[in-house]
């Protein structure tokens, strides 16, 4: 990771033109994927992303199936056309890990024994990719995951924060990234505030490891009210917080 | 008991703190009541629970369900139930106590492709579901429209004591067989009625939680009533209309089961 450029201006603003703390722009849609039983689009800066979730549904093959709780599978996928150069859709290594990392995220807060010997199917497909799309596809998965019904702790929020320029920033792009100094996504319960997922590309000191997971736990705060205005939306329309059931 | 206010709610959210007993869809962290699932909150004389919005079919006892066989055993016949779990229907259940897979071809009785009325018998954790037929009303279905909706949409398509669905059954002249599981048979006489039921199904629900439903599906009803040969519903004669509401009223509340 050598940089070879200022990737922060002398005002602070960063090559996207944002500043430290802020995120990109966050669009989320709640239903999309009309055959599966929970889904959701995420648009995260120019990140793409659909996860459809399948299930509680019977488990193929049978013998995967757990006696006691439910099966977890994960999927992400980055589609040919998601980057500038054409990427082979056979999964690759690194879709292998973030698949699993994805998995490991979600499933804390999925109350799984629930629905013993059954599986639950998350497909996590990146339309177009742009830096932090394992954090972008945590966030609507876990969307995804409560529009499809099935118990849950809490919602799972992610967001990245990291060092550019030897400073600690909000929500690193791919050019950050790539060229940054350090980039750490944190998956955070926001109820019951817990982490389910900490990576870190990069080195930091102890101070900036502090500041920066400070930094990423804020900003899941902030995404998880776009989360949840996302879920209010499709179920219960602009009147959110008041009744006006018949049943 | 206090009462609470019924609130919309996500996983995660707060419902209620202090020391009330959890009934569905929420779970108790510390001193509090949490949401599982997005739905309505609700604090009865029994405690807390959240009627959700969303989800598969989970199968409980006494469920009545519609279900298709899908295959058979030299004992039992396997029922798909619109679940992760695939039901059984145990060959004595109809043939009796002196079944005999020798004797006895369960693909007289039902085939595969068959659909059924069914009661869950029993069901738990370890053990797939188990169905019997052996109750009023329960058992083959010769004929009907076939569809299916969410399972979580069934209670608000029954509506309180039955009212929405016999609204829709009085309007259409239908018979709607209504299983938990989210299976829905429509029979009637005529093809028209038959779809404006389908129709009104349907909008139940994708507006299942929108407020004035009742009144919408009315105004439906008799909009296609004006504009479709329903008409001649309505110009039927007064007393030949009560005859058949009576029926109607009498066998919804059989095959409602809820």
């Amino acid at each position: 990771m050598t940089q070879t450029r200022n990737l922060i201006d002398e005002k602070g603003i960063r090559t996207d033109g944002r500043t430290g703390d802020e995120l990109r722009k966050i669009k989320i849609e709640v239903g999309v994927v009309k055959n599966a039983d929970g889904s959701a689009y995420i648009e995260f800066g120019n990140n793409k992303i659909i996860v459809a979730v399948y299930g509680p549904r019977e488990v193929h093959p049978k013998h995967m199936a757990l006696p006691d709780r439910c099966v977890l599978r994960c999927r992400y996928h980055m589609s040919p056309f998601s980057t500038d150069t054409r990427k082979n859709p056979a999964p690759s290594r690194r879709e292998v890990e973030i698949s699993k990392v994805i998995r490991e995220a979600l499933e804390p807060a999925l109350m799984l024994e629930d629905y013993p010997r059954a599986a639950i199917d998350v497909f996590v497909e990146v339309l177009q990719a742009d830096g932090g799309s394992r954090c972008a596809g945590i966030t609507a998965a876990s969307v995804a995951l409560a529009d499809a019904g099935i118990n849950m702790r809490d919602i799972v929020t992610a967001c990245a924060a990291g060092k550019v320029d030897e400073r600690i920033v909000l929500d690193i792009n791919d050019t950050e990234d790539k060229e940054g100094g350090a980039d750490m996504p944190v998956a955070y319960l926001p109820h019951l505030n817990q982490i389910t997922l900490l990576q870190l590309d990069g080195s930091l000191s102890s101070e900036q490891f502090n500041e920066c997971l400070d930094k990423a736990l804020n900003g899941c705060k902030s995404i998880y009210e776009i989360q949840r205005l996302a879920l209010m939306k499709k179920y219960f329309g602009s009147e959110s917080e008041e009744i006006r059931e018949e049943q | 008991m206090q009462e609470i206010k019924r609130k919309y709610v996500i996983p995660g959210d707060k419902i209620i703190e202090g020391n009330f007993r959890p009934l569905m869809n929420v779970m108790k962290t510390g001193n509090s009541v949490v949401a599982t699932r997005i739905g309505i909150a609700e604090a009865g004389r029994d405690g807390i629970k959240v009627i959700p919005l969303s989800g598969v079919y989970i199968p409980r006892v006494n469920d009545i369900v519609i279900g298709k066989i899908t295959d058979h055993s030299s004992l039992s016949w396997e029922v798909d139930i619109n679940s992760c779990f695939s039901a059984h229907l145990p060959a004595q259940d109809i043939f009796g106590r002196d079944f005999s897979p020798a004797r006895d071809d369960m693909n007289r009785q039902l085939a595969t492709g068959d659909l059924i009325t069914a009661r869950i018998v029993a069901f738990d954790r370890t053990r797939d579901p188990m169905l019997t037929v052996q109750d009023k009303d329960l058992g083959k279905i010769p004929r009907g429209e076939l569809l299916k909706i969410s399972a979580t949409r069934v209670p608000r398509l029954i509506g309180k004591r039955g009212s929405m669905i016999q609204t829709i059954e009085q309007a259409t002249q239908t018979r709607i067989m209504i299983g938990q599981n989210g299976i829905i048979v429509v029979t009637g006489k005529r093809l028209d009625g038959i779809q404006l039921a389908i129709r009104a199904i349907k909008m139940v629900e994708e507006e299942a939680h929108m407020s004035n439903l009742t009144q919408r599906i009315k105004t439906l009803l008799n909009v296609s009533d004006g504009s479709q040969t329903d008409i001649q519903v309505n110009q039927l004669p007064e007393n030949q209309k009560d005859s058949n509401l009576k029926v109607e009223e009498s066998e919804s509340e059989m095959e409602i089961g809820q």
